[in-house]
């Protein structure tokens, strides 16, 4: 039996674990979802045959790490679930909206009988898509305020789920510089571009509006060893979105040879920025009201499931690196054959 | 205006109902594929892979949305049932989290194999991802069907300040009614998807398409069904006595009993009257509810005033059951007269394959038809003796749950639509490539191969 007061500790890290895998693996496909361009010609068509082709093997299990990150929060932390849960009824539905949208628009639109309601679905797909994105990102700028009621913290909120919506676009469009050749790739080279940009302010703002929230947090950072080596965590985040920047703005040829480089750059800035957040917050569980251990529930439950996650949690990754092998290199058509 | 539990529980009954409609198919049809790929990679007669790659699109696409309106579940407990979690959250946490852990993350990454990657991965080892993602599925429906029967029947616990604790948790997975609700639901879930396939394939063949595929899945599914359904009469019988014995009010409303008694009727018809406290228009069969329920044609049935303030509304509970065991006397008489046909070589006549396609869904209706005779039957408790439905549901206000409620059935009213026309369509496309096949058949090797949507290449 593992000791009471580890297992809260224990699971938050898992439930931490789960969530930025989340934001990287189906933030590239809500990302890519975004992107769909919307013209009806068959180039376009073709386009968007291609970016979807690129994630259809992986958004399902993608998307099981929120059901997984969702799940250790029922299961570890109750008290939090319930709260975070009643303070986010409506954009919480708003997400599960989005995602129903964009899960069952991946199958529709391959099965339909025509072109015109191919393109309806591709129009499902890309809303489905942009709804995710936001609210998860308004979702988060509530937390961050601790589910402070105010026109200021909805127009912070507001902020955040447009900064989320250009992180999933920056992450999907280097996705796709990765995974797609010829002229898609060149459109996802000016899409990363464009949104990178974006991405980084609103990764300076939520940092600065994190630090003036409360003087715990400013003290944290400011005053205290792990702050101290903490601090170079939000500049080596904006070196990142030089370098990518820099990188994208040389010649193609350049570009193709290190297609791999600005996805790894960007996954490296998610998990900075992850870093960022967790550190501000930890130990609560809800900002300044509720900390793991007062909403942990019981020792015997979280141990039974320990001791069969520290097996199965391995597994899971490695059976994820086999699919990602299966489909590794540029991106195949999709077909059933 | 109604008010929020109403509505939450008017909610959670469509986001579960919607639910289970898809995995109902996708569990036995999983197991249907992988049947169909190992009789392809043994007798290498590539009518088994037509057959499987006409039923993949069809798991994929029901895989989908079982997997979208599952999620919608997993927030459904925060939003709407904090109480649940509260009072519960210690037993039903563990199952949940070993259900995504060994189940969900299992199947969809197999997924992708399956689906895509038969041109990527040998032969065998596609077979083997169409196995594992039919491991997931079930696996799945085990962890959940735990968690769901120890609600009903709670074991393996203590309560400790009105929360409960787990004591011990092989009682609790393994629970008094969950083997017989696990056996009865995969069951149900066999015969949905044999019930859908041959409809399916009755439909393709009424409309001309004479290959050998879609006749090879209607009689496969005929088999299946008239296999299953003894099986699922026996079962059935054995889940009746377990809740007998757990849920005693749950068998009298099904059965309309309301006085305690000796030799109770089976009732054919009846209009169960709550206020009254008796059935309006009885049409019974002396002592055959004793003779089912306890094997002796005098055995007491207690009745429903014994439970007075603690059972479940009748009505529905009574209705549901007539339908579900309605449902299923015809998928006997069905099944077993195609596999007549079978037995003796013949080919199956215009009223047969209507009959089929008549009874597509069938499975759905009884499986919804049972769920609501279980769950309504468990109420005033959301979990058995421990937690009242009223007790667990939040306090959000009700403007915002009738908002949500609205979305939701909209936007389920409208996924459904689609997915009945699509898999109309996706009948009727494979037929109308037969003709393309006859008269152009290069062209349509060319095309099918660029293009999934032409569906089943033949």
């Amino acid at each position: 039996m593992i000791n009471a007061d580890t297992l809260p500790i224990i699971f938050i890290a898992l439930m931490g674990m789960s969530i930025l895998i989340y934001a990287i693996l189906d933030g590239y496909d809500l990302g890519v979802g975004i992107l769909l361009p919307l013209k009806p010609d068959t180039l376009n068509q073709a386009h968007r045959d291609n970016m979807i082709a690129s994630i259809g093997p992986f958004w399902d299990a993608n998307e099981t790490w929120l059901v997984l990150a969702i799940g250790l929060l029922l299961i570890a932390f109750p008290k939090a679930y319930n709260a975070v849960l009643f303070e986010l009824y409506l954009p919480a539905t708003l997400l599960l909206f989005g995602l129903i949208l964009r899960g069952v628009a991946f199958d529709f639109r391959a099965k339909v009988g025509t072109h015109y309601l191919k393109q309806i679905w591709d129009y499902i797909f890309k809303t489905g898509s942009l709804i995710a994105s936001l609210s998860q990102g308004y979702m988060l700028g509530i937390y961050i305020l601790g589910f402070e009621q105010s026109t200021a913290s909805v127009v912070f909120s507001l902020i955040s789920a447009f900064c989320v919506t250009a992180a999933y676009t920056y992450i999907g469009a280097c996705w796709l510089i990765m995974k797609c050749e010829n002229d898609l790739q060149q459109h996802a080279i000016r899409w990363a571009r464009r949104s990178g940009w974006l991405m980084a302010v609103g990764v300076v703002l939520v940092s600065i509006v994190n630090l003036l929230i409360s003087n715990d947090i400013f003290n944290k950072w400011l005053h205290s060893l792990y702050g101290f080596v903490l601090l170079p965590v939000p500049l080596i985040c904006l070196m990142l979105f030089w370098i990518n920047d820099r990188l994208l703005a040389r010649p193609p040829k350049q570009i193709e040879a290190a297609s791999w480089i600005p996805f790894v750059n960007t996954m490296l800035i998610f998990v900075l920025c992850f870093i960022g957040l967790a550190f501000s917050f930890y130990p609560f569980i809800i900002p300044q009201q509720l900390t793991i251990w007062d909403a942990a529930s019981a020792p015997e439950s979280l141990s039974f499931l320990f001791w069969g996650a520290i097996f199965i949690i391995p597994t899971i990754l490695l059976y994820t690196v086999y699919s990602y092998r299966v489909f590794w290199g540029k991106t195949q058509p999709l077909d059933y054959y | 205006m109604l008010d929020t539990l109403l509505l939450s529980r008017i909610q959670f009954a469509a986001n579960i109902s919607f639910h289970i409609l898809f995995p109902m198919i996708t569990i036995a049809l999983c197991w249907i594929l992988f049947y169909f790929k190992l009789r392809f990679d043994f007798s290498k007669e590539p009518v088994w892979m037509r057959a499987y790659r006409f039923w993949v699109k069809i798991f994929a696409l029901t895989f989908a949305l079982g997997v979208v309106s599952g999620i919608t579940m997993s927030f459904q407990f925060g939003t709407n049932w904090p109480g649940y979690m509260e009072t519960v959250g210690n037993i039903a946490g563990p199952l949940l989290g070993y259900e995504v852990l060994t189940a969900f993350f299992l199947e969809a990454t197999f997924l992708g194999v399956m689906l895509f990657g038969s041109k990527r991965v040998p032969s065998n080892i596609h077979t083997l991802a169409t196995a594992v993602v039919a491991i997931g599925t079930t696996l799945s429906a085990f962890w959940i069907l735990s968690l769901n029967s120890w609600m009903h029947t709670p074991s393996g616990f203590e309560m400790r300040d009105g929360v409960a604790f787990p004591v011990d948790w092989f009682a609790i997975i393994f629970n008094p009614s969950f083997p017989y609700r696990l056996g009865h639901t995969l069951l149900a879930s066999g015969l949905t998807a044999a019930f859908l396939m041959a409809g399916i394939s009755a439909y393709r063949m009424k409309i001309g398409d004479h290959k050998k595929a879609p006749l090879l899945a209607l009689k496969t599914s005929i088999v299946l069904a008239a296999a299953l359904i003894p099986l699922q009469i026996f079962m059935g019988d054995l889940h009746g006595l377990n809740t007998l014995k757990h849920q005693p009010q749950k068998i009298a409303a099904m059965e309309g009993v309301w006085e305690t008694q000796q030799g109770a009727p089976l009732l054919l018809f009846a209009l169960p009257n709550e206020e009254t406290r008796s059935n309006d228009y009885a049409v019974e069969i002396p002592k055959l509810a004793s003779f089912i329920l306890t094997h002796e044609w005098d055995g007491e049935i207690k009745g429903l005033n014994d439970f007075i303030g603690e059972h479940p509304p009748v009505a529905p509970v009574f209705w549901g059951f007539r339908i579900m065991v309605g449902i299923g006397l015809l998928m006997l008489a069905v099944s077993w007269i195609g596999a007549v046909f079978i037995i003796r070589k013949k080919r199956f006549p215009p009223w047969l394959l209507n009959t089929f396609i008549g009874m597509t869904f069938s499975g759905w209706v009884a499986t919804l038809a049972g769920w609501y005779v279980t769950e309504i039957g468990r109420q005033p408790f959301l979990v058995s003796g421990i937690l009242t439905t009223a007790e667990a549901v939040t306090t959000q206000p009700s403007g915002n749950v009738a908002l949500s409620l609205t979305l939701y059935l909209v936007v389920y009213a409208g996924l459904l639509i689609a997915y009945l026309l699509v898999l109309r369509n996706m009948a009727r496309r494979s037929s109308l490539l037969e003709d393309d096949e006859r008269y152009f058949s290069k062209k349509v090797e060319i095309t099918a191969n660029v293009d999934d949507k032409k569906g089943d290449k033949q």
